[in-house]
């Protein structure tokens, strides 16, 4: 008999775009998808039950459907279609709290993935430059949903030492981008301007979509020879992108803007609904964060399909041009370049020179 | 061609180590050892200038700030035309600048290279390592911009650069002096243009360095990071050279009194990841950068307002405004001593205290009398 699957979060991409894929694998027999909201997007013929993490019901929908793999995707920065960040901390941690209770005492439960975020580590500058699983963040999230995903990964440890017999993978997902991605990056990426913290330039890494429903996909069923698909993982394209890269490459022009003074902006973004800057996205957006993914290749055996910067670039792609196109900036430099090599060296030479000088204030302003 | 060059090196090693015996009677040697010091010099530069294409970039280094792109630049543009291909419209506009190059002046050559570094940086197209470290940018512009201080201010001397190995990860330990932080910046430049094989060099830096604005940016560009065992051992397993100075804020910033007294050498934490990692220690001993700054006072109650580990008076700083924060042109010497291989050692010796308290005085030691020997030698502070 083939596996059944019970998946929660699915109204949002990610969790039906896994939901759809899981179901074409062979070894699955079912997918219970399970959010409290109906879907938007199709389920690909999946059983959607609409229930609420955060009540106790959920344990019977795991007995109904005799469920043996809980895939825990509802763990998530931003509401969906205007929810308050209140109840989004209550779907995050009150919903794992009652999603774990039910699994607790289900006796067919054998596998749990939960999908979590590197935002556990935090970012500080006081931190090391490359985190490992092991790593103990040295400031710890003080709210919001790094210090979500801190309480659920701390349940999910509880959870593991009571259910011994129950394979848990914790996936730590770097910011998921992608040409669907809805999060808060994402947003913020598409904005105009871009405005950065002044004198930071903060290290990115990024997890491609269709790697991040690949990766949840390897974690649900049993693990392939040589590999071991139970523990911690960070998950995160090979590289990483500066924020000014990320910058360029979108065609954006950026706005630095004084520490101080970014929170007054965050907040009145946030207060115009232009996105969610939330003060861990600050944090992000300030000392940036890269993590090793040694123990993803080499023990869970995953090799990402994307790296960082393709994973971005195919970000791009989906977004369309910016204000100021990497091709046009670098089509200016060419049409110099081909300018002053028509006379002599001495006169190629102050053509360079005026040639830089344009361009350096081109470079300024694209700063 | 490099080893070769290196010949007058192992000459001066020799000179050092004979001159050990007979450095009490010290009088009358000195100017000859003068003389020998100025011909030792002239081989970095020549080394220099036989690097890149030999146009005489020895004779302008000033303007390496925009032509450090050329040596390498054609290469450069050959590669990121190979790269653009892939991405487009890049692959014609890198190649249009190249024939020209291929074809003779220095400066079309440079020009090209420059606008195509240019075209890299606008679309955002270059390479950053995990520790956000962007080697074109530092070679090409951070590199440039200290090396007239490097060469025309201090006049930075540097010997025994053979003790650094060619490849593989090693952990230079230097003495730490001169209230600002040049000390570290100018062992950069030491280590890149001096080696055989230009090898980079890895500072470990403070925890305020990654608190404030611009200097934490320009600091991970140049390839500094956190001074923690985590991000030492990362960059040593991957075999770069690592730059640390253990003494910190108490050697930087001690009084000018205590000058060439190597303060306490933290908890000796670089003893065990060198052993971790079985890397060789290179123990460097800088003279010059004490003088630099001396710090006559420190206004504590300020430094405490302001948050940072000491607040130096020296005779010129706050008095003269900014005018005060140049630093005086002191002569330097970097010597890196015969490295202290870890590799002989079992696994478990990381957690030997006693082992990583003889290796830390081992080193200390080692650059502590090198410090000594450097000073007899030296004619003045200024040159």
């Amino acid at each position: 008999m083939g596996k059944v699957v019970l998946v929660t979060g699915v109204a949002r991409q990610l969790g039906g775009r896994f939901v759809r894929r899981v179901q074409r694998d062979p070894e699955v027999d079912r997918v219970v998808a399970v959010d409290a909201v109906p879907p938007e997007h199709h389920l690909g013929g999946a059983d959607f039950v609409q229930a609420d993490i955060r009540q106790p019901t959920i344990t019977k929908v795991l007995a109904e459907h005799r469920v043996d793999t809980v895939v825990h995707m509802d763990v998530t920065g931003t509401a969906l279609a205007g929810g308050s960040r209140g109840s989004v901390k209550e779907t995050n941690v009150i919903g794992t709290m009652q999603l774990l209770g039910a699994c607790q005492k289900s006796p067919t439960v054998k596998r749990l993935v939960v999908k979590s975020s590197t935002n556990v580590y935090g970012s500080a500058p006081r931190d090391p430059a490359v985190f490992t699983e092991t790593t103990p963040p040295k400031s710890l999230p003080s709210g919001g949903f790094a210090k979500d995903t801190v309480e659920v990964e701390g349940y999910v440890r509880g959870f593991a030492r009571r259910r011994p017999d129950v394979a848990v993978c914790v996936l730590r997902f770097a910011n998921i981008l992608g040409p669907a991605a809805d999060s808060p990056l994402a947003e913020y990426f598409s904005l105009p301007v871009l405005p950065t913290v002044f004198g930071y330039d903060p290290r990115l890494q990024f997890v491609h979509e269709d790697d991040a429903v690949e990766v949840l996909r390897l974690a649900s069923h049993d693990p392939e020879r040589g590999t071991l698909n139970s523990g911690t993982f960070n998950i995160a394209g090979e590289g990483l992108l500066l924020l000014s890269q990320c910058a360029r490459r979108l065609g954006r022009p950026t706005l630095p803007v004084l520490l101080p003074a970014v929170t007054w902006v965050g907040t009145a973004l946030r207060t115009l609904g232009a996105t969610d800057f939330s003060p861990e996205q600050i944090r992000l957006l300030t000392h940036g964060r890269v993590v090793a993914t040694r123990q993803m290749r080499e023990t869970l055996g995953f090799r990402p399909k994307y790296t960082t910067a393709e994973a971005f670039a195919d970000f791009v792609r989906s977004r369309g041009p910016g204000l100021l196109p990497p091709t046009a900036l670098a089509g200016a430099v060419d049409r110099i370049a081909a300018l002053p090599f028509a006379g002599g060296a001495a006169k190629s030479g102050a053509g360079g020179d005026a040639g830089r000088g344009a361009d350096n204030s081109a470079h300024h302003s694209a700063n | 061609m490099a080893d070769a060059k290196v010949i007058p090196f192992d000459d001066d090693r020799s000179r050092g180590s004979g001159q050990r015996p007979g450095r009490r009677r010290s009088g009358p040697r000195r100017p000859g050892d003068g003389a020998k010091v100025r011909e030792v010099k002239a081989v970095p530069g020549r080394l220099n200038a036989d690097v890149p294409e030999g146009a005489a970039p020895g004779a302008e280094p000033l303007d390496a700030g925009a032509a450090g792109a050329v040596g390498s630049g054609d290469a450069d543009a050959r590669r990121a035309g190979a790269r653009g291909a892939g991405q487009g419209a890049a692959a014609e506009s890198a190649s249009v600048p190249e024939p020209r190059g291929g074809g003779g002046g220095g400066w079309d050559r440079r020009i090209a290279g420059g606008l195509s570094f240019l075209r890299r940086r606008l679309t955002g197209e270059y390479h950053v390592d995990d520790f956000g470290y962007d080697e074109e940018l530092t070679d090409q512009v951070l590199m440039s911009l200290l090396r007239p201080l490097y060469e025309k201010y201090f006049r930075v001397e540097v010997k025994g650069i053979e003790n650094i190995p060619a490849d593989g990860g090693a952990l230079i330990v230097a003495n730490h002096s001169g209230t600002l932080p040049l000390d570290g910046l100018m062992m950069q430049v030491g280590v890149h243009d001096n080696h055989p094989h230009g090898r980079h060099l890895r500072l470990l830096a403070a925890d305020l360095v990654f608190m404030l604005p611009v200097v934490n940016e320009l600091a991970r560009k140049a390839g500094h990071t956190l001074a923690c065992a985590e991000d030492a051992e990362a960059l040593l397993e991957r075999g770069e050279l690592v730059g640390v100075m253990p003494e910190g804020f108490k050697g930087i910033g001690k009084p000018f009194g205590d000058r060439y007294k190597l303060q306490r050498f933290g908890r000796g934490g670089f003893v065990s990841t060198a052993l971790r990692t079985g890397s060789p220690i290179v123990p460097c001993s800088i003279v010059g950068a004490e003088e630099i700054y001396p710090m006559i006072g420190n206004a504590k109650t300020l430094a405490r307002v302001l948050g940072i580990p000491y607040f130096p008076l020296t005779p010129t700083f706050p008095w003269l405004g900014p005018l005060g924060a140049v630093p005086l042109p002191t002569k330097w010497t970097i010597q890196f001593g015969e490295a202290i291989p870890t590799d002989g050692y079992p696994p478990e010796a990381a957690e030997d205290p006693m082992l990583m308290f003889n290796l830390t005085d081992q080193v200390r030691e080692q650059i502590q009398h090198t410090l000594y020997k450097l000073l007899v030698q030296r004619r003045s502070v200024f040159f």
